[in-house]
């Protein structure tokens, strides 16, 4: 069997040239998008009048009032299960009613948002990355262009202001559904009665806690849009380049989502929120 | 053939070299359509057909080169001037490009609704005219998914002819119908150049359509990535000093002797 040859330092340069190259572009293509799509939401706030608003109701329906089961069911099971984990622990030093802080700032503050920003990311993103890509394909965005209509405008403005509408919408609710899933804990788990877990968890929450979630749930919405639209529109022209378009939608909506998160939590602590 | 052919230029190409990346596909292209004329650009697979009309309307940037429609130039307009002038012309494109979220009817109205104050009802009356012109009475309310290729190429029609434009391109008219379609097609186009006087620029490699449709053709070749051939498509049959493009031309000919 021939010898595998050994990576030469030529080869390892190359490649970090390849993927820098790569990288740079990615990030031109990032900040045009973000550029355009600027543009085109000021151009809207001017005037109002040329929303598509068909198109956004469909689009609410699809990324709000659909999803809202999953959201609900995941977000109940996520409360349960960070509820289970911190009653097994508060059992051993017999503070039981700090589940009710743990479950209740942990859900607020971070896996509301970002389980629901995960939920909309598979199905919002990727529908949003393989619809734009399977028009690329069929020349619709060509049509919508030499019609003198912007794909930005009749594509993109629906499906983003869809989402900074009903990822907040959401979020509420998988707050409430995760906080009933730490209730379920305390009350049949741990014994405790339902209005002093409820008393305990209003004490410690404050509405601050629950607007940071919030405006975390708003920069998800409009990452995972833009996100989802713009690897649409970069998709090649054929069935696989749909589907890897929606793939990347996806992965790279995860990691914004994540990075985004981590910065704004650095942020709040700094502002000190 | 024509009834009223004026020498006045609606589209006029000059040094145009286009092509992906770093590749050149075609290159120094000159030519330039007459009102009221129905234009041809002829070539085999892959010599850059759709890529020269791609060009021509202004989806793409070309390396060099100037295209005029209706006297502007559409490489160098700027985004808002681009747009006003892409509203003055209709492209129907391969697969009809019809928006599958919106039935035949939307479709056709939408650029009516974008561009135009007039009322629903005015609107509604408009686009069952251009139906019916397409032969679509009776679809309006069907979506793209539901009505077969041929269909989706006259309802892409009837959108394309919603501003009433006075220049129409045709990406590849006759590809993928079967000849009694495709020939329908073609008595289509020349009826919208008898009655509505639409000039019409045409990318085929359909022999049929050629000869019973185009007052003049060019024909692009891969080799030399430019135009080999310009005329009336039987005086280049006949007198093309270029073998090739008369055994192209004749190729239809043959065709029907077989048969």
């Amino acid at each position: 069997m021939k010898k595998k040859t050994m990576p030469t330092l030529r080869d390892f340069v190359e490649g970090i040239g390849k993927a820098s190259t790569i990288i740079r572009c990615d990030c031109r293509d990032m900040i045009a998008f973000t550029g355009d799509l600027t543009l085109t939401l000021l151009f809207i706030c001017r005037h109002p009048g040329k929303i598509r608003w068909r198109e956004t109701l469909y689009y609410m329906d699809l990324c709000g009032s659909q999803a809202l089961p999953i959201v609900l069911m995941i977000c109940y099971l996520m409360g349960l299960i960070l509820g289970f984990q911190a009653a097994v622990q508060m059992q051993k030093f017999g503070t039981e009613i700090f589940v009710a802080d743990l479950v209740g700032f942990s859900i607020l503050k971070e896996l509301g948002p970002l389980m629901v920003a995960m939920i909309a990311t598979g199905r919002a993103g990727s529908a949003f990355a393989a619809e734009i890509g399977t028009m690329k394909v069929n020349e619709e965005i060509d049509a919508l262009s030499t019609m003198g209509l912007s794909p930005m405008r009749f594509l993109v403005v629906p499906k983003m202001l869809a989402m900074l509408v009903t990822m907040p919408v959401l979020t509420v609710f998988g707050d409430v559904a995760g906080l009933l899933g730490g209730m379920t804990v305390g009350v049949t788990m741990l014994d405790l009665p339902m209005v002093v877990y409820y008393n305990r968890t209003i004490e410690v929450l404050s509405p601050t806690v629950f607007n940071l979630g919030l405006v975390k749930s708003v920069v998800f919405a409009f990452l995972i849009a833009a996100i989802g639209c713009m690897r649409g529109f970069q998709s090649e022209n054929d069935a696989q380049g749909v589907g890897r378009a929606t793939t990347s939608a996806v992965v790279t909506s995860i990691f914004w989502v994540v990075v985004a998160d981590a910065i704004l939590t650095m942020l709040f602590s700094v502002l000190g929120f | 053939m024509s009834v009223q052919q004026t020498d006045k230029k609606i589209v006029e190409v000059t040094n145009l070299t286009v092509g992906y990346g770093k590749n050149v596909v075609l290159r120094d292209i000159n030519f330039s359509v007459n009102t009221g004329e129905i234009f041809v650009i002829l070539g085999g697979s892959g010599c850059g057909k759709s890529t020269l009309l791609k060009h021509l309307i202004g989806l793409y940037q070309p390396f060099v080169g100037d295209v005029l429609i209706f006297g502007e130039n559409i490489v160098t307009a700027g985004e808002t001037q681009k747009s006003l002038l892409m509203r003055r012309f209709g492209v129907t494109y391969q697969s009809g490009a019809l928006f599958g979220s919106l039935t035949l009817a939307e479709n056709v109205a939408l650029p009516l609704e974008e561009y135009t104050r007039k009322s629903p009802a005015e609107i509604d009356t408009i686009v069952r005219e251009k139906l019916r012109l397409v032969d679509l009475s009776g679809f309006e309310d069907y979506l793209p998914a539901e009505i077969s290729g041929g269909m989706k190429k006259r309802a892409g029609l009837a959108r394309a002819m919603a501003l009433d434009p006075t220049l129409l391109f045709f990406d590849e008219p006759s590809a993928g119908l079967d000849p009694i379609t495709s020939a329908e097609l073609d008595r289509l186009i020349l009826r919208l150049r008898r009655e509505l006087d639409t000039t019409i620029v045409i990318v085929t490699h359909e022999l049929d359509s050629v000869f019973t449709v185009s007052d003049r053709v060019i024909m692009l070749d891969d080799d030399t990535k430019g135009i080999i051939a310009e005329g009336t498509p039987e005086a280049l049959r006949k007198h093309s000093a270029n073998p090739w493009v008369r055994e192209f031309l004749n190729r239809s000919n043959m065709k029907r002797k077989q048969a």
